[in-house]
This record gives C-alpha cells, structure tokens and sequence, in this order.
C-alpha cells in the first residue's frame, strides 16, 4: 500500500505512533512535507470528518484521529516553515468576553488545525478588541467565537460592530457557535456563519477560503 | 436548613449513558473497546481529582424575592417570577466537584489526549449535575421530614443564566450563600470557578406552580426547552 494511504488509514484509526512513524519514513523515502500534509494527513481526516457527518463515527474517534494529525504535524511544522509552506488559511478563535467555557472552542481549534488551517487561540473571556486586533495584526481570514451563556452571546456583535468600525467587515470572515447560538442569530448580528460542530466549522471556514480566492 | 455537604467522588460519579449521549453516542450504538477503554480512564481520572461539595441555605420567600431581583437585569416577564411567589420553602444552594478536576481536563488537552480530555469533562459536567441532585434530595427529605411538603408537592431548581433570570443574579445569590466556604468564587462577568459548578435556588410548593407554558420571552432564545421534560418529572 501506498505510504500516504498507510498514513490515511492510520490517522483514521488515531493511531499516532504509527502516523508519527510512517510520516519519518516518508520524508525519507523524499516525499515533499506538503505532499505529506495534504495526500495523507489532510486526506485521512477528510474521511474521518465525512465518517462523523454520516454518524458512522462519533467525537472520541474524531479526537483520537486528531491527535494522530498532530503527531504527523509536530514532525511536518518545522519543516513547512523552513520552506516557506503556508498553511490553507489562518483563524483566530475565542470564547467571548464573559464567557469561561472552552471546551465547544477546544474541539473547533483541534479540527480546524487537523484541516491544515493555522490557528491562533486566544482562550477564553476574550475582550472585543483582543479578537480584532489579533485578527488585524495576524492576516486573519476568519474569527471564530464561541459562547455558552445567553447573557454573554451579545458581547459576538461588539465583535463585529468593531471590524465594521476598521473597515475589516466581509475581509475578515465571522464564524460563531456554542449551545445558544443559532443560525438566526448569527444572521442577526451580521456574522458570516453559524457551525453547529467542530467538522461543520472546517467545513464553513473553508468555504470562505475558497470564495476569497476568487475574488 | 444551613449545610455544607461534603460527598464523596462515588456519590458524583454520573450515570455512564449520560455521559455518552453528551458525545453524540446514544444506547444504541455499540461502543468500541478503544472508547470504552477511553471512559474508563477518564472515570478513573475523576474518582482520584474530584472534592464533590454543595452548600445549601433556605430563605423566606420574601426574601428570595430579594435575591431574584438581582442587580434588576432579569427579563420582564420570567417563569421563576411566577413561580417563587406561590412557593411554601426555597432554599440557596451551590454544588461543584472541584478545581483539580478542571486542571485534570486543561492537561489532557495541553498534551493532546483529546479524546481523554473530553471525555473528563463530560465526567465532570453530569457530575455536577448529580452532586446538585444531591443537594436537592438532601433539602427535599428535610422539608419532608418537618412536614412542610406532601406527595402533591413539586421540587425543582432554578439557576441564574437560564429562564430569564440573568446570570447577574449570581452576585446577591452568592452574596447570601456564601459559596466561597466550599470554594466556588465568582469572576466579575458572575461566572462560577471551579468551572464544573452550579448555583441556585430549590423551590418547593404545589407541584402546579412549577407548570408553565413555554411563551415567555427567554423560551424563544432557548433551544433546550429542557423545562419540559422538567415539568414532566414532576
């Protein structure tokens, strides 16, 4: 079997000590890091992401093959920057001002990084100003928040009413979730997107990857 | 009634299939040994880190209108504000599992153990749940034993975040409870530390007052509707 098949299959069983030792043994056999990421990491969780979608797998076989992409990716990174390999995009995530819970923002960070997207994570009871001015200084495509209460869901829209005020509304991508966040909502308050899920995230933010590249 | 309760981790320990559903996996589906393995040691993890404890203080009703006021950010018209007044006995309360637990779940998640790490914090979040359920048990024996609640008599908890009552509400409720003496302090946006926490009030009084019909304004931003199955346990 193919290496970067053997690495898709592994990392959909979340096996990391293989993934870790077949992605050593393919730079060897003078595969490129990019081609490495993309045919057998990105690949295999591609596949776990679908598997999720069609209930055929559940979020602890997602996490595991998460963790699986990292030990593929701790061994990749320092070489893709040494050459200069961008990653896909870049997001920076958050729970909103208020708001301690962080889990829901974890599980979005861990598959938006298992995609290929660089991720900045702020953490949580994050102020307005800090996501924008990240999301400024990094080159940001996207911001995504998150939160769980009701009562700090508002502090989403200082969000966006401060990339309206840096002329940085529709440049930078919105995306939000968390329990009490509906699609209406996000409608409401001017977000580009509402994901219900860490897998529906990665699927949203790369939506707006490919829209801006053509435009 | 004034008490602190201090449970030990086997009297939290969550019902196993709740856990599960929290991460999508119904009774139906077959559980992998791998995941099984996965819970395991998350429970494991949960029994050695947690301090299970509530602190539990009854008010008149009078005054628990007091304290629902709140800092006056509640919404208009709420099911809680309908309700208190025709109660006989409400008392504060606050149930958590601890810090070490929250600290147990950031390591797992530092060291990629993702998997583990939610896992754990589906543990610790039904946990709370149970020793809160505990809590209530405790003061609904009470009330019985003193003769001030019959069969027809209807217990439930109410907790500032949800229903109307705004999370605001946390800093008279703590200001009267004193939870800082089993550990749980607040931050100035009136969220609980430790995370895995749950405060507020247990009502008691004929089983109809806590029966409502879901129109108020908070049950159109709500997408649980949890109070339902709430009313139905009654």
């Amino acid at each position: 079997m193919d290496i970067l098949m053997q690495i898709s299959e592994s990392l959909q069983k979340g096996d990391y000590g293989n993934v870790r030792e077949l992605t050593m043994e393919a730079l060897g056999k003078k595969l490129s890091p990019k081609a490495i990421l993309d045919n057998g990491l990105i690949a295999g969780m591609d596949i776990v992401g679908e598997k999720f979608k069609n209930h055929q797998i559940f979020l602890p076989h997602v996490l595991l093959a998460a963790k699986a992409m990292y030990a593929g990716m701790d061994i990749l990174k320092p070489l893709m920057i040494e050459e200069g390999i961008k990653t896909i995009g870049k997001v920076v995530i958050g729970s909103i001002k208020g708001d301690l819970h962080d889990i829901g923002k974890n599980l979005v960070g861990i598959m938006l990084k298992g995609a290929g997207f660089e991720v900045i994570d702020l953490g949580n009871d994050v102020p307005p100003e800090k996501f924008v001015e990240t999301a400024k200084a990094e080159n940001a495509d996207a911001v995504g928040m998150s939160a769980l209460l009701t009562t700090t869901m508002s502090g989403m829209k200082d969000v966006i009413d401060l990339l309206k005020r840096e002329n940085l509304y529709g440049k930078i991508k919105v995306i939000i979730g968390g329990a009490p966040v509906t699609n209406e909502f996000a409608k409401e308050i001017g977000a580009d997107a509402y994901a219900y899920d860490g897998i529906n995230a990665v699927e949203t933010v790369k939506g707006f990857i490919k829209i801006k590249q053509h435009e | 009634m004034n008490e602190i309760m201090n449970l030990s981790a086997d009297d939290a320990t969550p019902d196993r299939a709740n856990v599960f559903l929290s991460q999508g996996i119904t009774s139906e589906i077959k559980i992998s040994a791998r995941i099984e393995e996965i819970f395991e040691q998350a429970m494991k993890v949960f029994l050695e880190s947690a301090r299970p404890a509530a602190i539990i203080n009854d008010v008149s009703v009078p005054e628990f209108g007091q304290i629902y006021e709140g800092e006056g950010r509640n919404e208009g018209r709420t099911p809680v504000a309908d309700i208190y007044p025709r109660a006989g006995n409400v008392a504060l309360f606050a149930a958590t599992v601890g810090e070490k637990v929250s600290a147990m779940i950031e390591g797992l998640f530092r060291s990629n153990d993702f998997a583990e790490g939610c896992m754990l914090d589906s543990i610790a979040s039904e946990a709370a749940e149970r020793v809160a359920d505990s809590i209530q048990n405790t003061y609904s024996k009470y009330l019985y034993d003193k003769g001030k609640v019959n069969k027809s008599s209807g217990i439930l908890r109410y907790s500032p975040g949800y229903c109307g009552w705004h999370i605001s509400g946390q800093k008279k409720l703590f200001a009267y409870l004193k939870p800082e003496k089993i550990g749980i302090t607040l931050t100035d946006s009136y969220l609980m530390k430790p995370l895995k926490s749950i405060s507020g009030a247990i009502i008691a009084g004929p089983r109809e007052i806590h029966k409502f019909k879901n129109d108020y304004p908070c049950c159109e931003k709500c997408d649980t509707q949890s109070c339902l199955e709430r009313m139905q346990s009654l």
